[in-house]
């Protein structure tokens, strides 16, 4: 850092970096330091996943719903993440006085969100690792394995689409007040029913289906259960690379849209005085 | 007007003279206010009814794709009553858990409250009673849903009373001695108190029977069902709103509805004791360490 009696001052995609970097690192540093965590993120998970396969048990379903809730029980660690670590996480900043010293630093707002989905989705991908080990060997769940390339593609962007939503509620939930809480409280249920968490979403009709799709977490969840499970080829909703590229054009809309969002809301938020507002 | 009414409540004898009493209606009131208020009231209403109702819906989806819609079996009754009754559970159990992390890291005020000549029992207790409000108006909505929408066999005029009512005030009594147990609990914790409250609420939806019958849990996992107070509740409120339509699973075969009432009177004399030494306890030791007032930005 110090050459001399100079100081090294990163400019442009450098400091960049570092912003990401440095917001990112806390949460992956965090995941393996404070492993007390694990316990209580891998538990609940599991409970709820239990729940429901008990429930499929006892209406005698398929075995492959088993496989459908561990793998929709295990993606829940990722829409928590988003919901309460992407998108409450600008307010909880603003509320314990972290978000003016990001404001008055020289950090990019843009590398702030993205450090943090980075972090995110290494905690949650942590997580949503163990909930499925464990969930699969209590359960016996086997996984197809004839599509381990496309896989990881549909893994990928539907992280990037996800994790693009977060950072562009983020932006929203700048401006907000204590609706920031009951608004990400209120988007948990109704969005593991619409989104099909643990059945195919295909059983809620063409059009919620549709209409759900704007969550990418519903679309890359039914791609994800058709490449890993070989059961009936009917329970998808769209097929594979079709999901994919809706995946990808949503990833790209919500990019945009958090850097649009993020200019207009920080501007109206110095404007109005609510970037540094605590409204218990 | 409600402020007046409330202000006149406080202001009879009996309530002047208990300690208890003005800090248990104090709490629910101020419970209320903040679970109610951030919005307005129809806003309130509908976010209110939302997430339990997507909750019951996610079953019904299930059942109506594994079953191809047969409604009218037994089980499906089982299966809904039992979650929307289970949002009581949820409710109560999570939310004296969630006064103490409110006042204490969100609203910074417990050290305030210990200042004042509250009864912290009590006043916890009213704080789990404004969530216990609040979630007995979406049960009432979401049995009447399920009615309307599902034909679920609860008729008026079957309903066992009695029975639903009493097991009812006990299974509440036990769920708020459980949440007074957590709460206390909360107090005496640096990190992961938020989860505690839902780690015990989603063992209880597993272990209790809420969503389907304790006969589908491997057999060694069955007997944990059989420790909390909820399970007996679910069973006993099953029985009482379906009357003679309610299914008897062979686990609780054996179990008269006098039975289930006397096992639920046990457990909450049993659970109301425990909890407020507990609590006094916990209140001493927390005080003792320091954590009473403590901050953690989690």
């Amino acid at each position: 850092m110090n050459k001399g009696s100079s100081v090294y001052k990163a400019r442009g995609l450098h400091l960049f970096w570092r912003v990401v970097w440095a917001r990112a690192y806390p949460r992956i540093v965090g995941t393996f330091r404070e492993r007390s965590w694990l316990f209580f993120e891998t538990l609940l998970p599991i409970l709820s996943t239990a729940a429901y396969v008990f429930v499929y048990r006892a209406i005698e379903a398929p075995p492959e719903y088993t496989g459908f809730v561990v793998i929709g029980g295990a993606m829940i660690a990722f829409w928590l993440n988003v919901l309460w670590n992407m998108a409450a996480q600008l307010y909880w900043d603003k509320d314990i006085g972290n978000l003016e010293l990001y404001i008055a630093s020289p950090a990019q707002m843009m590398g702030i969100l993205l450090g943090m989905a980075v972090g995110g989705l290494v905690m949650s991908g942590t997580r949503a690792m163990i909930v499925i080990t464990i969930s699969s060997l209590l359960f016996n769940v086997t996984y197809e394995t004839g599509s381990l390339l496309l896989f990881p593609a549909v893994f990928f962007v539907t992280m990037a689409a996800l994790y693009g939503m977060g950072m562009m509620f983020a932006s929203i939930y700048l401006v907000s007040g204590r609706e920031a809480w009951h608004i990400s409280n209120l988007l948990q249920e109704p969005v593991y029913l619409v989104s099909g968490f643990y059945f195919p979403v295909r059983a809620m009709g063409f059009w919620v289906a549709a209409a759900a799709s704007i969550i990418p977490l519903t679309l890359g969840l039914d791609a994800m259960r058709q490449l890993l499970f070989a059961g009936d080829p009917t329970l998808g909703f769209l097929s594979v690379p079709l999901e994919i590229g809706i995946l990808v054009l949503l990833a790209v809309i919500f990019i945009t849209g958090a850097k649009l969002a993020l200019d207009k809301l920080e501007e109206i938020g110095r404007r109005e005085g609510r970037l540094i507002e605590r409204r218990r | 007007m409600i402020m007046n009414w409330f202000a006149k409540i406080m202001d009879l004898p009996l309530v002047r003279k208990s300690n208890g009493l003005r800090s248990f209606l104090i709490a629910g009131w101020l419970g209320w206010q903040i679970e109610s208020n951030w919005t307005r009231p129809f806003l309130f209403a509908i976010y209110s009814i939302v997430r339990p109702l997507a909750g019951v819906m996610i079953l019904v989806i299930i059942y109506s794709v594994i079953t191809d819609g047969a409604l009218q079996e037994p089980i499906f009754a089982y299966i809904y009553l039992g979650n929307a009754l289970y949002i009581l559970v949820g409710q109560v159990i999570t939310g004296v858990s969630w006064a103490v992390i409110d006042d204490r890291e969100h609203y910074q005020t417990l050290r305030q409250l210990h200042t004042t000549p509250m009864n912290g029992y009590y006043y916890l207790m009213g704080r789990g009673f404004a969530k216990l409000t609040v979630a007995g108006i979406a049960v009432v909505i979401i049995i009447a849903f399920g009615k309307v929408f599902f034909h679920l066999p609860v008729e008026m005029a079957a309903i066992h009373w009695p029975l639903f009512l009493v097991s009812t005030i006990l299974g509440i009594i036990s769920l708020a001695s459980l949440g007074l147990l957590l709460g206390s609990l909360t107090m005496m914790m640096a990190r992961h108190f938020w989860s505690l409250g839902e780690a015990v609420g989603g063992a209880l939806f597993l272990f209790s029977g809420a969503i389907f019958p304790l006969d589908t849990l491997p057999a060694a996992l069955r007997p944990i069902g059989f420790i909390f107070p909820v399970t007996y509740w679910l069973e006993a409120a099953r029985r009482a709103l379906l009357g003679p339509q309610a299914v008897i699973f062979p686990t609780f075969a054996e179990f008269s509805n006098s039975s289930l009432l006397l096992i639920l009177l046990a457990f909450s004399i049993f659970l109301v004791f425990f909890s407020s030494k507990f609590y006094s306890w916990s209140l001493h030791r927390a005080k003792e360490k320091g954590l009473i007032d403590m901050e953690s930005s989690y």
